[in-house]
């Protein structure tokens, strides 16, 4: 007997843990950047919040009896994106703890992947921001003289081409630029994400600063490369869960993204905003999601 | 045990129905006094002796009180109480009485002891009141107190003001504050339905009788029907 399946019958072949393995890929140059420029303690960083993240996601679906969905790769994903989000400086168990706020409280709690509300990683480094405050001390590349992080009150905005390369204080995997575009580029050609969301994050922000900073280019280019907002437009706006499926959703999503950065930035208390405002869309996504919805074949009068 | 056994009264305000965790009554003191292990057993235990006195005298007067004006009715009775419990605390505990400041005035329109007034005293006899009273308010102290003990210990590396050497260093401030008493809040309450699974009450089990949304609850329910 044959058996009756519902449609669509046409797979394109992608699975969860396909696209989970190309974003791990697609996030390596920016890790191995991160620990070229921050040294061993980088390392150590990222491999607490990977392992931590993935034994926590498995020892809560053993404990909750769910099938395993370690095999999906997603929370490996988490652990990534949160330690290339953090300084390498961060002491390790604050790392332990940020991994289990992202994966049981913000993911396994709310019922695994493709039910959280908010994206794990950005929700975990919010968490750890407000409850350390150890994240506002970035860390410093290995043979570079201390200083603040370009966002930090008072501090001078490194030169475009160490924006581009990555040799200053911040995050582990925020400061590399070329890496993080190298990898949204491979993202964008294997058809994981599309153009939308980080092209409207990154332009917003670049026509906020260019208005704010004098209409100077450079300075506003600056504003883009720095902070986060790459690593944040490219692998974290564009997460599916969080994030709005249509295109004109992207759009909209990736220009509050970009607006609310700048805003907390030129105006708010903390320097940097690009989590917060990632945090802030998350949970518009749904009313987003509502006025633009695709209009179903077939309904509606002739125009 | 019977379903309304005496026991049964007073044990299940204390986990099948606790009034924080299960019918989330309360959230205001709850959300604002846990910040230290003293302020939550201060105010569980001032609550409680409200609770404790409301539930009685309403009892008493229950068949007094006219229907439609038997909510102003509660209020001024339990507010008396709570003039009675708040000199007493500023006359022998004025160290309490300067932490819980305000929200030792709220107990008025704290919504178990409200609650408790409209859902049990009103139509129940005087013990079954009382047992019900201590059950709910010792619920709620130690909803209370557990919720204290996990911000103050790990928030603030302190048990009811004792130092905590070792946690020193590894104290998370953030659950101290406002959002991190929600966040604890929110996992204790997942908790305590993982413990109670299938015992808690279902929405049924309440009589829209009681309820003083009753008349404008959009629930599909057969008891509002027949009632109608």
């Amino acid at each position: 007997m044959s058996k009756l399946s519902m449609s669509p019958h046409i797979h394109s072949g992608m699975s969860t843990g396909g696209i989970m393995l190309d974003v791990i890929i697609a996030l390596l140059p920016a890790a191995v950047a991160g620990v070229v420029i921050f040294g061993l303690s980088a390392l150590w960083v990222i491999l607490t919040c990977v392992i931590s993240c993935v034994a926590l996601e498995a020892l809560f679906t053993l404990i909750a009896k769910k099938p395993q969905s370690v095999k999906d790769l997603s929370a490996a994903v988490t652990g990534l994106l949160l330690a290339l989000n953090l300084p390498a400086n961060i002491p390790l168990w604050q790392c332990v703890v940020g991994s289990l706020f992202a994966i049981i409280v913000v993911k396994c709690l709310f019922g695994g992947l493709g039910q959280n509300v908010v994206n794990p990683a950005i929700a975990a480094r919010v968490f750890m921001l407000v409850a350390f405050g150890s994240l506002a001390k970035a860390a410093f590349p290995v043979d570079a003289v201390a200083g603040a992080t370009p966002l930090a009150p008072g501090a001078t905005m490194p030169d475009l081409l160490t924006l581009f390369t990555g040799y200053y204080g911040g995050a582990i995997g925020e400061t590399c630029s070329v890496a993080l575009l190298v990898g949204g580029i491979y993202l964008v050609v294997r058809r994981v994400i599309t153009w939308h969301n980080p092209v409207a994050f990154m332009g917003t922000v670049f026509v906020f600063s260019f208005l704010m900073e004098g209409y100077d280019p450079i300075k506003a280019l600056s504003m883009v490369l720095c902070g986060g907002v790459v690593i944040g437009a490219i692998f974290m706006a564009t997460d599916y869960t969080t994030s709005p499926p249509t295109p004109w959703g992207k759009v909209i999503f990736g220009i509050g993204c970009g607006l609310f950065t700048c805003l907390i930035r030129y105006f708010g208390s903390y320097p940097e905003g690009v989590s917060f405002a990632i945090l802030f869309m998350n949970i518009l996504t749904p009313y987003i999601n509502r006025w633009t919805r695709h209009k179903v074949f077939g309904t509606g009068g002739a125009k | 045990m019977r379903k309304d056994s005496n026991l049964d009264v007073l044990t299940k305000g204390i986990l099948k129905e606790n009034p924080v965790l299960v019918l989330i009554l309360g959230t205001c003191p709850t959300l604002a006094t846990t910040g230290t292990v003293d302020g939550a057993v201060g105010m569980g235990l001032a609550a409680l002796a409200v609770l404790l006195c409301s539930n009685v005298f309403i009892s008493l007067l229950r068949n007094i009180i006219p229907e439609t004006m038997r909510i102003p009715c509660y209020i001024v009775i339990i507010a008396g109480f709570v003039t009675i419990v708040k000199l007493f605390v500023q006359a022998y505990l004025p160290d309490l009485y300067a932490t819980l400041g305000v929200y030792l005035d709220l107990i008025t329109v704290n919504c178990i002891i409200l609650g408790r007034a409209e859902m049990f005293a009103s139509k129940n006899p005087v013990v079954k009141s009382a047992l019900d009273g201590i059950g709910m308010g010792i619920g709620f102290t130690i909803a209370l107190t557990a919720m204290a003990i996990v911000r103050e210990v790990l928030g603030n590396a302190t048990f009811a003001g004792n130092s905590i050497a070792f946690l020193e260093p590894y104290k998370i401030s953030f659950l101290t504050k406002a959002p991190g008493g929600l966040l604890v809040y929110g996992l204790l309450i997942a908790l305590v339905y993982v413990i109670t699974k299938g015992k808690a009450p279902l929405k049924k089990s309440f009589s829209c009788a009681g309820c003083p949304n009753a008349a404008t609850c959009h629930t599909a329910c057969t008891e509002k029907g027949d009632e109608q």
